[in-house]
Protein backbone atom coordinates (compact mmCIF):
# COMPACT_ATOMS: atom_id res chain seq x y z
CA UNK A 1 0.00 0.00 0.00
CA UNK A 2 1.09 3.77 -0.83
CA UNK A 3 1.47 5.58 1.97
CA UNK A 4 -0.73 8.74 2.43
CA UNK A 5 2.00 11.29 2.18
CA UNK A 6 4.33 12.48 -0.16
CA UNK A 7 7.87 12.41 -0.43
CA UNK A 8 8.34 15.93 -0.07
CA UNK A 9 5.63 16.05 2.94
CA UNK A 10 7.78 13.31 4.43
CA UNK A 11 11.20 15.32 3.44
CA UNK A 12 9.13 18.68 4.83
CA UNK A 13 8.65 16.74 8.46
CA UNK A 14 12.35 15.19 8.76
CA UNK A 15 13.73 18.63 8.27
CA UNK A 16 10.90 20.36 11.00
CA UNK A 17 11.89 17.73 13.29
CA UNK A 18 15.46 18.56 13.79
CA UNK A 19 15.01 21.88 14.95
CA UNK A 20 15.15 22.89 18.51
CA UNK A 21 12.75 24.99 20.32
CA UNK A 22 13.86 28.72 20.67
CA UNK A 23 16.52 28.39 17.98
CA UNK A 24 17.31 31.16 16.22
CA UNK A 25 17.12 30.41 12.52
CA UNK A 26 17.71 32.03 8.99
CA UNK A 27 15.27 31.05 6.65
CA UNK A 28 15.07 30.84 2.98
CA UNK A 29 12.33 31.25 1.06
CA UNK A 30 10.58 28.20 -0.20
CA UNK A 31 10.61 24.63 1.14
CA UNK A 32 13.45 26.07 4.05
CA UNK A 33 10.40 28.51 5.04
CA UNK A 34 7.64 25.60 4.76
CA UNK A 35 10.06 23.63 7.32
CA UNK A 36 10.52 26.21 9.72
CA UNK A 37 7.00 27.33 10.11
CA UNK A 38 5.96 23.87 10.22
CA UNK A 39 8.04 23.22 13.22
CA UNK A 40 7.09 26.59 14.59
CA UNK A 41 3.41 25.53 14.57
CA UNK A 42 4.57 22.52 15.95
CA UNK A 43 7.18 20.82 18.22
CA UNK A 44 9.05 24.06 18.37
CA UNK A 45 6.59 27.70 19.12
CA UNK A 46 9.31 29.65 20.30
CA UNK A 47 11.60 29.26 17.15
CA UNK A 48 13.04 32.45 16.10
CA UNK A 49 12.82 32.79 12.28
CA UNK A 50 14.97 35.18 10.67
CA UNK A 51 14.68 36.44 6.67
CA UNK A 52 17.03 37.97 5.28
CA UNK A 53 15.00 40.77 4.04
CA UNK A 54 15.53 41.89 7.38
CA UNK A 55 12.82 40.60 9.81
CA UNK A 56 13.48 39.25 13.12
CA UNK A 57 11.01 36.62 14.96
CA UNK A 58 8.30 36.58 12.22
CA UNK A 59 4.59 34.60 12.98
CA UNK A 60 3.21 34.24 9.30
CA UNK A 61 -0.05 32.33 9.48
CA UNK A 62 0.62 32.38 5.20
CA UNK A 63 4.32 30.96 3.60
CA UNK A 64 5.42 34.09 2.12
CA UNK A 65 5.98 33.73 -1.91
CA UNK A 66 8.65 36.24 -1.85
CA UNK A 67 11.60 36.95 0.93
CA UNK A 68 10.07 40.42 1.64
CA UNK A 69 6.22 39.67 1.28
CA UNK A 70 4.65 42.44 3.87
CA UNK A 71 3.56 38.89 6.11
CA UNK A 72 6.80 38.72 7.05
CA UNK A 73 7.28 42.52 8.26
CA UNK A 74 3.81 42.68 10.42
CA UNK A 75 4.07 39.71 12.40
CA UNK A 76 7.92 40.42 13.29
CA UNK A 77 9.57 41.18 16.61
CA UNK A 78 11.82 43.52 14.92
CA UNK A 79 12.09 45.45 10.84
CA UNK A 80 15.81 46.35 10.76
CA UNK A 81 17.92 47.31 7.41
CA UNK A 82 19.28 44.30 5.26
CA UNK A 83 23.10 45.32 5.83
CA UNK A 84 22.47 44.92 9.29
CA UNK A 85 20.73 41.63 9.29
CA UNK A 86 24.31 40.11 7.33
CA UNK A 87 26.24 42.76 9.65
CA UNK A 88 24.85 42.54 12.76
CA UNK A 89 23.12 39.34 13.02
CA UNK A 90 24.68 36.88 10.43
CA UNK A 91 28.50 37.84 10.64
CA UNK A 92 28.28 38.26 14.28
CA UNK A 93 27.30 34.96 14.97
CA UNK A 94 23.88 35.04 16.02
CA UNK A 95 22.43 32.33 13.88
CA UNK A 96 21.83 28.93 15.38
CA UNK A 97 20.77 27.01 11.84
CA UNK A 98 20.66 28.44 8.19
CA UNK A 99 18.70 26.39 5.94
CA UNK A 100 20.02 26.27 2.85
CA UNK A 101 18.69 24.63 -0.95
CA UNK A 102 20.16 24.21 -4.24
CA UNK A 103 20.78 23.20 -7.50
CA UNK A 104 23.90 20.91 -6.86
CA UNK A 105 25.75 19.39 -3.71
CA UNK A 106 28.78 17.54 -3.27
CA UNK A 107 30.16 14.82 -0.97
CA UNK A 108 31.09 17.09 1.19
CA UNK A 109 28.50 19.33 1.40
CA UNK A 110 29.78 22.40 -1.15
CA UNK A 111 26.43 23.43 -3.02
CA UNK A 112 25.92 25.30 -5.96
CA UNK A 113 23.48 27.93 -6.83
CA UNK A 114 25.28 29.69 -9.85
CA UNK A 115 25.28 27.91 -12.80
CA UNK A 116 24.42 24.63 -14.91
CA UNK A 117 28.60 24.50 -17.54
CA UNK A 118 31.01 27.02 -17.16
CA UNK A 119 30.32 30.50 -15.61
CA UNK A 120 31.13 32.53 -18.52
CA UNK A 121 28.24 30.54 -21.02
CA UNK A 122 26.39 28.96 -18.85
CA UNK A 123 24.00 25.89 -20.03
CA UNK A 124 21.93 26.72 -17.51
CA UNK A 125 22.04 30.44 -15.56
CA UNK A 126 20.61 29.75 -11.84
CA UNK A 127 20.01 32.71 -9.55
CA UNK A 128 22.98 32.68 -7.19
CA UNK A 129 24.19 33.00 -4.06
CA UNK A 130 22.18 35.75 -2.84
CA UNK A 131 22.43 35.11 0.95
CA UNK A 132 23.43 31.37 0.88
CA UNK A 133 27.12 32.29 0.85
CA UNK A 134 27.72 33.83 4.13
CA UNK A 135 24.86 31.91 5.87
CA UNK A 136 26.79 28.27 4.87
CA UNK A 137 30.13 30.13 6.42
CA UNK A 138 28.74 31.94 9.27
CA UNK A 139 25.48 30.23 10.61
CA UNK A 140 26.51 28.22 13.22
CA UNK A 141 25.30 24.92 11.80
CA UNK A 142 23.50 24.87 7.97
CA UNK A 143 20.94 22.07 7.19
CA UNK A 144 20.31 21.79 3.52
CA UNK A 145 17.37 20.22 2.48
CA UNK A 146 16.78 19.22 -0.80
CA UNK A 147 15.72 16.20 -3.46
CA UNK A 148 17.94 13.44 -3.88
CA UNK A 149 18.71 12.69 -7.53
CA UNK A 150 22.39 11.84 -9.44
CA UNK A 151 21.45 15.81 -10.87
CA UNK A 152 21.66 17.05 -7.63
CA UNK A 153 24.02 14.91 -5.48
CA UNK A 154 27.19 14.97 -8.49
CA UNK A 155 30.47 14.24 -8.42
CA UNK A 156 31.84 17.60 -8.96
CA UNK A 157 30.03 21.13 -8.52
CA UNK A 158 29.51 23.27 -11.55
CA UNK A 159 30.51 26.34 -9.47
CA UNK A 160 30.78 26.35 -5.95
CA UNK A 161 28.45 29.17 -4.31
CA UNK A 162 28.51 28.05 -0.90
CA UNK A 163 31.31 26.40 1.19
CA UNK A 164 30.40 22.69 2.60
CA UNK A 165 33.35 21.20 4.11
CA UNK A 166 35.57 21.63 1.33
CA UNK A 167 37.19 19.41 -0.07
CA UNK A 168 36.87 17.56 3.70
CA UNK A 169 38.92 16.39 6.72
CA UNK A 170 39.68 19.87 8.54
CA UNK A 171 39.68 22.02 5.32
CA UNK A 172 37.13 24.05 6.39
CA UNK A 173 38.37 24.76 9.43
CA UNK A 174 42.28 25.39 8.30
CA UNK A 175 40.39 28.77 5.98
CA UNK A 176 38.93 29.68 9.30
CA UNK A 177 35.31 29.69 8.69
CA UNK A 178 33.23 30.25 11.93
CA UNK A 179 30.22 27.68 11.56
CA UNK A 180 30.07 24.02 11.84
CA UNK A 181 29.10 23.53 8.13
CA UNK A 182 26.31 21.14 6.80
CA UNK A 183 25.90 19.46 9.53
CA UNK A 184 22.42 17.82 8.37
CA UNK A 185 21.34 17.35 4.67
CA UNK A 186 17.54 16.68 4.19
CA UNK A 187 16.57 15.23 1.52
CA UNK A 188 13.14 13.08 -0.22
CA UNK A 189 14.98 10.01 0.41
CA UNK A 190 16.14 10.04 3.90
CA UNK A 191 19.41 12.19 5.83
CA UNK A 192 22.69 12.48 5.66
CA UNK A 193 25.05 13.79 7.88
CA UNK A 194 29.10 14.88 8.10
CA UNK A 195 31.49 11.23 8.79
CA UNK A 196 33.09 12.89 11.86
CA UNK A 197 36.58 12.85 10.64
CA UNK A 198 36.44 12.86 6.49
CA UNK A 199 33.72 15.10 6.67
CA UNK A 200 32.07 13.10 3.82
CA UNK A 201 28.33 12.91 3.92
CA UNK A 202 26.92 9.67 4.72
CA UNK A 203 23.61 8.24 4.83
CA UNK A 204 22.09 7.97 8.87
CA UNK A 205 18.41 7.19 8.01
CA UNK A 206 16.23 6.81 5.66
CA UNK A 207 12.45 7.32 5.53
CA UNK A 208 9.59 4.12 5.64
CA UNK A 209 9.64 2.39 2.38
CA UNK A 210 12.77 3.68 1.16
CA UNK A 211 15.86 0.95 0.65
CA UNK A 212 19.17 2.16 0.95
CA UNK A 213 19.79 0.68 -2.58
CA UNK A 214 17.45 2.94 -3.81
CA UNK A 215 19.38 6.34 -2.16
CA UNK A 216 22.61 4.26 -3.68
CA UNK A 217 21.52 4.83 -7.02
CA UNK A 218 20.09 8.40 -6.52
CA UNK A 219 23.51 9.74 -5.58
CA UNK A 220 26.03 10.51 -8.31
CA UNK A 221 29.25 9.53 -6.29
CA UNK A 222 29.79 6.39 -4.53
CA UNK A 223 27.63 6.82 -1.32
CA UNK A 224 28.78 6.10 1.94
CA UNK A 225 26.25 4.28 4.23
CA UNK A 226 26.59 4.22 8.05
CA UNK A 227 27.10 1.08 9.80
CA UNK A 228 23.41 1.52 10.94
CA UNK A 229 20.98 3.24 9.19
CA UNK A 230 17.02 3.85 10.97
CA UNK A 231 13.99 3.95 9.45
CA UNK A 232 12.15 7.25 10.33
CA UNK A 233 8.77 7.17 11.08
CA UNK A 234 6.30 8.36 8.98
CA UNK A 235 4.49 12.08 9.49
CA UNK A 236 2.38 12.05 12.16
CA UNK A 237 -1.16 13.17 11.49
CA UNK A 238 -0.77 16.60 13.55
CA UNK A 239 2.19 17.11 11.26
CA UNK A 240 -0.02 16.42 8.22
CA UNK A 241 -2.64 18.53 9.43
CA UNK A 242 -0.64 21.33 10.01
CA UNK A 243 1.36 21.69 6.83
CA UNK A 244 -1.31 20.51 4.25
CA UNK A 245 -3.64 23.51 5.87
CA UNK A 246 -0.23 25.81 5.87
CA UNK A 247 -0.15 24.93 2.24
CA UNK A 248 -3.81 25.90 1.50
CA UNK A 249 -3.59 28.94 3.53
CA UNK A 250 -0.74 30.30 1.26
CA UNK A 251 -2.51 28.78 -2.24
CA UNK A 252 -5.86 30.92 -1.15
CA UNK A 253 -3.48 33.73 -0.17
CA UNK A 254 -1.80 33.97 -3.34
CA UNK A 255 -4.36 33.20 -5.54
CA UNK A 256 -6.02 36.55 -6.16
CA UNK A 257 -4.21 39.97 -7.90
CA UNK A 258 -3.72 42.24 -6.33
CA UNK A 259 -4.01 45.53 -8.31
CA UNK A 260 -3.61 48.33 -6.20
CA UNK A 261 -6.65 51.32 -5.52
CA UNK A 262 -5.17 54.31 -7.23
CA UNK A 263 -6.57 57.39 -5.59
CA UNK A 264 -5.86 60.07 -8.40
CA UNK A 265 -6.45 63.08 -5.69
CA UNK A 266 -2.97 62.48 -4.55
CA UNK A 267 -1.46 63.47 -7.83
CA UNK A 268 -2.57 66.86 -7.73
CA UNK A 269 -1.21 67.32 -3.98
CA UNK A 270 2.51 67.83 -6.03
CA UNK A 271 3.05 71.75 -6.84
CA UNK B 1 14.32 68.99 -4.22
CA UNK B 2 11.92 69.06 -6.98
CA UNK B 3 8.89 67.77 -7.32
CA UNK B 4 8.29 66.29 -11.57
CA UNK B 5 6.03 64.09 -13.36
CA UNK B 6 7.38 60.57 -13.92
CA UNK B 7 8.34 61.19 -17.25
CA UNK B 8 10.17 64.57 -16.66
CA UNK B 9 12.23 62.97 -13.73
CA UNK B 10 13.25 60.41 -16.00
CA UNK B 11 13.99 62.59 -19.05
CA UNK B 12 15.61 65.07 -16.82
CA UNK B 13 17.89 62.82 -14.54
CA UNK B 14 18.90 59.71 -16.36
CA UNK B 15 20.96 59.23 -19.16
CA UNK B 16 21.95 56.49 -21.60
CA UNK B 17 25.12 54.78 -20.09
CA UNK B 18 24.49 55.43 -16.28
CA UNK B 19 25.33 53.52 -13.57
CA UNK B 20 21.96 52.91 -12.40
CA UNK B 21 20.43 51.81 -9.07
CA UNK B 22 16.46 51.04 -8.63
CA UNK B 23 16.32 49.36 -4.76
CA UNK B 24 13.59 48.24 -3.13
CA UNK B 25 14.22 44.41 -1.13
CA UNK B 26 10.93 42.79 -2.95
CA UNK B 27 8.66 45.65 -0.45
CA UNK B 28 8.94 49.56 -2.37
CA UNK B 29 10.57 48.30 -5.96
CA UNK B 30 10.45 51.27 -8.24
CA UNK B 31 8.18 49.86 -11.04
CA UNK B 32 6.65 52.59 -12.59
CA UNK B 33 10.04 54.53 -12.78
CA UNK B 34 11.31 50.94 -14.23
CA UNK B 35 8.72 51.13 -17.23
CA UNK B 36 9.41 54.63 -17.84
CA UNK B 37 12.85 54.12 -17.98
CA UNK B 38 11.43 51.45 -21.10
CA UNK B 39 9.24 53.53 -22.47
CA UNK B 40 12.32 56.74 -23.24
CA UNK B 41 14.02 53.88 -24.24
CA UNK B 42 17.26 54.23 -22.49
CA UNK B 43 20.51 51.90 -23.49
CA UNK B 44 23.52 50.78 -22.23
CA UNK B 45 22.49 51.41 -18.59
CA UNK B 46 24.79 49.66 -15.86
CA UNK B 47 22.15 48.48 -13.79
CA UNK B 48 22.60 47.75 -10.29
CA UNK B 49 20.26 45.87 -7.68
CA UNK B 50 20.68 43.13 -5.25
CA UNK B 51 18.11 41.14 -6.66
CA UNK B 52 17.20 42.19 -10.33
CA UNK B 53 13.38 40.94 -9.90
CA UNK B 54 10.72 40.93 -12.80
CA UNK B 55 11.69 44.75 -13.03
CA UNK B 56 15.14 44.11 -14.29
CA UNK B 57 13.76 41.48 -16.07
CA UNK B 58 11.59 43.66 -17.83
CA UNK B 59 14.54 46.35 -18.43
CA UNK B 60 17.01 43.57 -19.58
CA UNK B 61 14.59 41.96 -21.98
CA UNK B 62 13.99 45.55 -23.26
CA UNK B 63 17.04 45.81 -24.34
CA UNK B 64 18.41 48.80 -21.83
CA UNK B 65 21.11 47.14 -20.09
CA UNK B 66 24.64 46.80 -20.96
CA UNK B 67 25.69 44.98 -17.34
CA UNK B 68 24.62 43.99 -14.18
CA UNK B 69 25.95 44.33 -10.48
CA UNK B 70 23.58 42.15 -8.52
CA UNK B 71 23.57 39.00 -5.76
CA UNK B 72 20.88 37.19 -6.57
CA UNK B 73 18.84 36.81 -10.20
CA UNK B 74 15.66 34.94 -9.56
CA UNK B 75 11.88 35.19 -9.68
CA UNK B 76 11.58 34.70 -5.48
CA UNK B 77 9.15 31.83 -4.92
CA UNK B 78 8.35 31.38 -8.76
CA UNK B 79 11.89 30.37 -10.53
CA UNK B 80 14.00 31.88 -13.16
CA UNK B 81 14.07 35.39 -14.60
CA UNK B 82 13.86 34.49 -17.86
CA UNK B 83 14.91 37.48 -19.46
CA UNK B 84 18.05 37.76 -17.34
CA UNK B 85 18.93 34.29 -18.40
CA UNK B 86 18.00 34.49 -22.03
CA UNK B 87 20.41 37.35 -22.44
CA UNK B 88 23.23 35.63 -20.20
CA UNK B 89 22.72 31.88 -21.86
CA UNK B 90 22.34 33.53 -25.16
CA UNK B 91 22.91 37.05 -25.59
CA UNK B 92 19.65 37.98 -26.26
CA UNK B 93 18.14 41.00 -26.91
CA UNK B 94 22.10 41.93 -26.49
CA UNK B 95 24.97 40.61 -24.20
CA UNK B 96 25.24 41.30 -20.50
CA UNK B 97 28.46 41.86 -18.54
CA UNK B 98 27.77 40.27 -15.06
CA UNK B 99 29.08 41.78 -11.49
CA UNK B 100 28.25 39.06 -8.88
CA UNK B 101 28.15 39.23 -5.67
CA UNK B 102 26.17 38.02 -2.46
CA UNK B 103 24.19 39.76 -1.18
CA UNK B 104 26.37 40.86 2.46
CA UNK B 105 28.85 41.71 -0.47
CA UNK B 106 25.92 44.34 -2.34
CA UNK B 107 25.22 45.24 1.11
CA UNK B 108 28.70 46.43 2.00
CA UNK B 109 29.56 47.87 -1.01
CA UNK B 110 26.41 50.65 -0.52
CA UNK B 111 27.20 50.84 3.31
CA UNK B 112 30.94 52.03 2.14
CA UNK B 113 29.14 54.10 -1.21
CA UNK B 114 27.15 55.99 1.37
CA UNK B 115 29.78 56.83 3.60
CA UNK B 116 31.95 57.79 1.03
CA UNK B 117 34.67 55.47 1.74
CA UNK B 118 36.54 53.61 -1.04
CA UNK B 119 35.85 49.64 -0.28
CA UNK B 120 33.24 47.87 2.09
CA UNK B 121 34.76 44.41 4.08
CA UNK B 122 32.95 41.84 5.32
CA UNK B 123 33.96 37.91 6.60
CA UNK B 124 32.66 36.57 3.45
CA UNK B 125 33.51 34.98 -0.21
CA UNK B 126 36.00 32.44 1.29
CA UNK B 127 35.98 29.09 -0.03
CA UNK B 128 33.88 29.73 -3.07
CA UNK B 129 34.17 30.63 -6.28
CA UNK B 130 32.52 33.93 -6.42
CA UNK B 131 35.81 35.55 -5.95
CA UNK B 132 37.28 33.68 -9.04
CA UNK B 133 34.38 35.23 -11.57
CA UNK B 134 34.82 38.69 -9.87
CA UNK B 135 38.34 40.23 -9.65
CA UNK B 136 36.41 43.19 -7.78
CA UNK B 137 36.11 41.09 -4.59
CA UNK B 138 39.86 41.26 -3.15
CA UNK B 139 40.99 40.42 0.57
CA UNK B 140 42.65 42.87 2.96
CA UNK B 141 44.30 42.28 6.48
CA UNK B 142 42.95 43.69 9.33
CA UNK B 143 45.85 45.89 10.54
CA UNK B 144 44.93 45.02 14.35
CA UNK B 145 44.84 41.35 14.52
CA UNK B 146 45.88 40.28 10.78
CA UNK B 147 42.63 38.63 10.02
CA UNK B 148 41.96 38.42 6.52
CA UNK B 149 38.43 39.99 5.61
CA UNK B 150 37.29 40.11 2.21
CA UNK B 151 36.48 43.83 0.57
CA UNK B 152 34.07 45.28 -2.45
CA UNK B 153 34.66 48.31 -4.32
CA UNK B 154 32.18 50.93 -2.85
CA UNK B 155 29.07 50.90 -4.98
CA UNK B 156 28.45 54.30 -6.10
CA UNK B 157 25.58 54.80 -8.59
CA UNK B 158 25.29 57.75 -11.34
CA UNK B 159 21.55 57.58 -10.09
CA UNK B 160 19.20 55.69 -7.36
CA UNK B 161 15.45 55.46 -7.92
CA UNK B 162 13.66 54.31 -4.70
CA UNK B 163 10.06 53.86 -4.28
CA UNK B 164 8.47 55.16 -0.69
CA UNK B 165 5.24 55.27 0.71
CA UNK B 166 4.93 59.36 1.17
CA UNK B 167 6.80 62.49 1.09
CA UNK B 168 6.11 65.95 2.21
CA UNK B 169 5.91 69.27 0.87
CA UNK B 170 9.82 70.06 1.36
CA UNK B 171 10.95 66.39 -0.58
CA UNK B 172 11.41 64.60 2.90
CA UNK B 173 10.56 61.01 2.06
CA UNK B 174 9.04 58.44 4.88
CA UNK B 175 9.49 54.38 4.38
CA UNK B 176 8.89 52.33 6.70
CA UNK B 177 8.21 48.20 6.26
CA UNK B 178 10.86 46.21 4.82
CA UNK B 179 13.48 48.96 3.94
CA UNK B 180 16.38 46.73 2.00
CA UNK B 181 19.22 48.78 1.33
CA UNK B 182 17.20 51.57 -0.03
CA UNK B 183 18.52 54.26 2.77
CA UNK B 184 22.75 53.61 1.50
CA UNK B 185 21.78 52.47 -2.25
CA UNK B 186 20.05 56.39 -1.74
CA UNK B 187 23.26 57.99 -0.04
CA UNK B 188 25.17 56.78 -2.49
CA UNK B 189 24.09 57.78 -5.12
CA UNK B 190 25.08 60.72 -7.54
CA UNK B 191 21.82 61.42 -8.26
CA UNK B 192 18.63 60.89 -5.85
CA UNK B 193 15.03 60.05 -7.22
CA UNK B 194 12.13 59.17 -5.20
CA UNK B 195 8.79 58.37 -5.94
CA UNK B 196 5.83 58.29 -3.59
CA UNK B 197 2.63 56.72 -3.16
CA UNK B 198 1.34 60.03 -1.94
CA UNK B 199 3.00 63.45 -1.39
CA UNK B 200 1.14 64.75 2.34
CA UNK B 201 1.57 68.16 4.11
CA UNK B 202 2.85 65.94 7.58
CA UNK B 203 4.45 62.91 7.33
CA UNK B 204 3.60 62.12 11.33
CA UNK B 205 6.69 59.99 11.51
CA UNK B 206 7.39 58.41 14.83
CA UNK B 207 11.10 59.24 16.27
CA UNK B 208 13.39 56.78 14.15
CA UNK B 209 11.56 56.65 11.16
CA UNK B 210 13.39 55.54 8.24
CA UNK B 211 13.57 59.63 6.84
CA UNK B 212 15.52 61.16 3.90
CA UNK B 213 15.54 64.95 4.31
CA UNK B 214 14.86 66.34 1.14
CA UNK B 215 18.38 68.15 0.67
CA UNK B 216 19.35 65.00 0.33
CA UNK B 217 17.02 64.01 -2.77
CA UNK B 218 17.33 65.27 -6.50
CA UNK B 219 13.77 65.10 -7.25
CA UNK B 220 10.43 63.20 -6.04
CA UNK B 221 7.03 62.22 -8.53
CA UNK B 222 3.87 60.69 -6.75
CA UNK B 223 3.48 57.53 -8.44
CA UNK B 224 0.45 56.30 -6.64
CA UNK B 225 0.41 52.25 -7.27
CA UNK B 226 3.85 52.93 -8.11
CA UNK B 227 5.64 49.63 -7.04
CA UNK B 228 2.73 47.22 -8.37
CA UNK B 229 3.30 44.38 -8.78
CA UNK B 230 5.54 44.75 -5.58
CA UNK B 231 4.26 46.26 -3.13
CA UNK B 232 3.46 49.34 -0.75
CA UNK B 233 3.22 48.36 3.42
CA UNK B 234 0.09 50.24 4.06
CA UNK B 235 -1.44 51.08 0.79
CA UNK B 236 -1.60 47.89 -0.68
CA UNK B 237 -0.34 43.75 -1.18
CA UNK B 238 2.09 42.49 -3.06
CA UNK B 239 0.98 41.01 -6.28
CA UNK B 240 1.94 37.32 -5.94
CA UNK B 241 -0.32 36.11 -8.91
CA UNK B 242 1.34 38.31 -11.04
CA UNK B 243 4.55 37.41 -9.92
CA UNK B 244 3.34 33.76 -10.44
CA UNK B 245 2.09 35.04 -13.94
CA UNK B 246 5.03 36.77 -15.19
CA UNK B 247 6.84 33.38 -15.26
CA UNK B 248 4.76 32.03 -18.81
CA UNK B 249 4.71 35.93 -19.92
CA UNK B 250 8.28 36.23 -20.15
CA UNK B 251 9.72 32.44 -20.68
CA UNK B 252 9.29 32.93 -24.78
CA UNK B 253 10.85 36.30 -26.67
CA UNK B 254 8.01 37.17 -28.52
CA UNK B 255 5.26 36.62 -25.21
CA UNK B 256 7.21 38.69 -23.68
CA UNK B 257 7.65 41.46 -26.57
CA UNK B 258 4.02 41.69 -27.13
CA UNK B 259 3.50 42.28 -23.55
CA UNK B 260 5.86 44.85 -23.33
CA UNK B 261 4.08 46.30 -26.21
CA UNK B 262 0.72 46.49 -24.31
CA UNK B 263 1.27 47.36 -21.33
CA UNK B 264 4.29 48.95 -20.97
CA UNK B 265 5.43 50.80 -24.15
CA UNK B 266 1.81 50.89 -25.35
CA UNK B 267 0.92 53.03 -22.28
CA UNK B 268 1.25 56.61 -21.44
CA UNK B 269 2.16 56.16 -17.82
CA UNK B 270 1.43 54.35 -15.00
CA UNK B 271 -1.95 55.02 -14.13
CA UNK B 272 -2.77 53.72 -17.94
CA UNK B 273 -0.31 50.50 -17.44
CA UNK B 274 -2.37 49.70 -13.92
CA UNK B 275 -5.51 50.00 -15.90
CA UNK B 276 -4.11 47.93 -18.70
CA UNK B 277 -3.75 44.76 -16.47
CA UNK B 278 -7.53 45.38 -15.72
CA UNK B 279 -8.22 43.88 -18.42
CA UNK B 280 -7.95 40.40 -19.70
Amino acid sequence: MSPDYTPEEMMTVAAARTLRDGAVCFVGIGLPSAVANLARLTHAPDLVLIYESGTIGSRPAVLPLSIGDGELATTATAVVPLPEIFAYWLQAGRIDVGFLGAAQIDRFGNLNSTVIGPYDRPATRLPGAGGAQEISALAKETYVVLKQSPRTFVPALDFRTSAGFLEGGDARARLGLPGAGPTWVITDLGILRPHPETRELELRERYQGVTVDQVRSATGWPLRVADRVDTLPPPTATELIVLRDLHARTREAHRHPALPRVRPASLSLAP
Amino acid sequence: MRFLPLRDLIAEHLQDGQTVALEGFTHLIPFAAGHEIIRQGRRDLHLVRMTPDLIYDQMIGAGCARALTFSWGGNPGVGSLHRLRDAVEHGWPRPLELHEHSHAGMAAGYTAGAARLPFGMLRGYAGTDLDRVNPQIRRVACPYTGEELATVPALNPDVTVIHAQKADRRGNVHLSGIIGAQKEAALAARTLLVTVEEVVEDLEAPLNAVIIPGFAVTAVAAVPGGAHPSYAQGYYARDNAFCRAWDEISRDRDTFLRWLDGHVRGTQDHAQFLASLEQP
